[in-house]
């Protein structure tokens, strides 16, 4: 369990994060969406000690980072998988993490293996590595002490279609085994296919958090039809919202709903489905926008 | 702003794994561990092993080219020592600044979170180091004496006294120290290294120039001179005005500089 509250960064006068409150719950994926620039990396850089806040508390399994007496056993962090010494090896910078966590050596090739880096690749320089494969061992670094939660700053950056894939695969297991995941995003989609919870960040501030379920659910209905204007109006004059997006129209009512209206005005539905990614992804350039607006004016 | 959905803490999994109380990292461990990375690079191996070339050579080179006369453990001992007394303060300033230049430090602090740990033990192995490598090139000094003056066929010549190599070991480490302070101040590798051999070659050419035309300063350069102070350390003999002239110097130029390094590292932001 990670508990974050009220959490907050100024840089002289700027704001970088703004009283921020969330929970990230063992057995469950928390992912920490904002758009760039939001204060995601900050936020997770106070978690773990790398930047002081000037006011709140943050606690990894119920104590202070800084109190964790041996941090690297119990909260895995990556947070930029760039930061190494270019001039190590993989397996080098893997060792120093099983050293300094005093774990069993034979741990450096098990996670070479989880992660698939070949032998060959794990004695070459990092200086020489793909992003992808930083992540990859920046993953390494953070399992190999068998931790119970996972701090994780766009852990997907670089990887591939199937590397992605991987990773999703590989954070479901660990929350599935009781594990907390918390990871970071500016990419909704990448969230939304892993994520259990979301915590929305917009210009330092949380402006949406709750159940993946919840927050869909809340994004409504996506239906279409050739005569968009007559099913909106079907749609307004039931007692729902209406929106054209995206070739179709939203609207807070449940599909059910729409169908009846739609029916009821006699306008054939060319689909019909939960909003989903478009209504989420709506709601997160929503969420954001106003803060970019203010941000813009300041 | 408006929406802020309070969260629903629906199924959530208890933890299956029982808790473990872990032992805290003990400081040896942290120590091994910098000792380590002070190797486990590029720049780091091969500066040791420059290191190591640059005394043998220096041997060698006494061995060759020096007089019957010059075959003395001073000489040898300086051969390999000038080399060593110049780069071990970039040893000292890489194991600092790597953390900072070359971002190390976000995991590094993240697995011990505690700062003044990892730079004691920074300070530990840069000690450990300059101790080891100056037990090699006396040890280096003291083959290529025997060996040189046994092929030449003079009588072989201990003319450096324990005291003198305790002040040459004392002006040696206060190097490195200057060198980690360097690193803690500025956290950068190119920055520390240029300032560094500022402080080494460009200060005492200037300082040397000023005492030589104003004769205020001659009088002044022991007070306020640290490289001054290091550099009479090699020549050994102290009385209790130089020991207080180097206090003064060091606390200066050394000590109030870390101090402030010390406490800006264990605040500023690791990014």
């Amino acid at each position: 369990m990670i508990i974050v509250d009220s959490l907050s960064k100024k840089y002289g006068g700027f704001t970088a994060v703004d009283h921020v409150t969330f929970r990230a719950e063992p057995g469950r994926v928390t992912g920490f969406l904002g758009p760039n620039g939001a204060g995601k990396s900050t936020t997770m850089r106070i978690m773990v000690g790398l930047t002081p806040a000037t006011s709140g508390t943050s606690t990894v399994l119920g104590r202070r980072y800084a109190d964790l007496p041996n941090p690297g056993r119990e909260i895995g962090v990556l947070l930029d998988a760039s930061a190494q010494h270019a001039g190590r090896t993989g397996r080098e910078i893997l060792t120093l993490a099983q050293r300094t966590m005093r774990i069993p050596r034979d741990r450096v090739d098990e996670m070479l293996d989880l992660v698939s880096l070949s032998d060959e690749e794990s004695d070459r320089r990092v200086r020489d590595y793909s992003l992808g494969m930083r992540q990859r061992l920046g993953i390494a670094t953070a399992l190999i002490g068998d931790p119970e939660a996972l701090v994780l700053d766009e852990p997907a950056n670089g990887l591939d279609p199937a590397g992605i894939r991987w990773m999703r695969d590989l954070l479901r297991g660990f929350a599935n085994k009781g594990g907390t995941v918390l990871l970071s995003s500016h990419l909704l989609h990448e969230i939304e296919v892993i994520a259990d919870d979301l915590v929305v960040i917009g210009n330092g501030r949380i402006v949406a958090h709750g159940t993946k379920s919840d927050l869909l659910a809340a994004a409504g209905t996506f239906a279409s039809a050739a005569d968009l204007a007559a099913l909106a109006k079907a749609l307004v004059s039931a007692g729902h919202t209406a929106e054209e997006s995206l070739g179709g129209v939203r609207t807070d009512a449940d599909p059910a709903q729409v169908g009846r209206a739609a029916l009821a005005a006699g306008v054939p539905l060319t689909e019909l489905r939960p909003a989903d990614g478009a209504g989420l992804e709506e709601m997160f350039l929503e969420l954001t926008k106003d803060d970019a607006r203010e941000e813009v004016a300041a | 702003m408006s929406t802020a959905t309070v969260m629903e803490n629906t199924d959530t999994a208890e933890s299956e794994r029982p808790r473990v109380e872990h032992a805290p990292i003990p400081f040896r461990t942290v120590v091994g561990v910098e000792l380590r990375k002070a190797f486990d690079t590029r720049s780091g191996f091969w500066l040791m092993v420059a290191m190591a070339a640059t005394g043998v050579i220096a041997t060698g080179a006494v061995l060759a080219f020096a007089n019957d006369s010059d075959l003395t453990y001073d000489n040898f001992g300086a051969a390999i020592g000038v080399p060593m007394t110049i780069l071990l303060p970039v040893v000292a300033i890489l194991a600092v600044t790597g953390e900072w230049s070359q971002r190390a430090g976000l995991t590094t602090f993240t697995l011990v979170p505690h700062r003044g740990r990892v730079i004691r033990a920074k300070l530990a192995v840069t000690v450990m180091i300059g101790l080891a490598s100056m037990v090699l090139a006396f040890g280096i000094g003291a083959i290529g004496n025997v060996v040189g003056s046994g092929l030449r066929g003079v009588d072989t010549v201990w003319d450096l006294s324990f005291t003198s190599i305790l002040y040459i070991v004392g002006a040696d480490l206060i190097g490195m120290m200057i060198g980690f302070m360097l690193g803690v101040l500025m956290r950068n590798s190119p920055g520390a290294i240029v300032t560094y051999f500022s402080y080494w070659f460009v200060i005492p050419t200037i300082s040397g120039l000023l005492a030589a035309n104003q004769d205020w300063f001659e009088k002044a350069q022991p007070w306020v001179d640290f490289n001054y102070n290091q550099g009479q350390m090699y020549d050994g003999g102290f009385d209790a005005t130089s020991w207080a002239q180097l206090a003064v110097t060091g606390t200066v130029w050394l000590l109030l500089p870390l101090a402030f390094g010390l406490w800006r590292v264990v605040r500023a932001e690791v990014k």
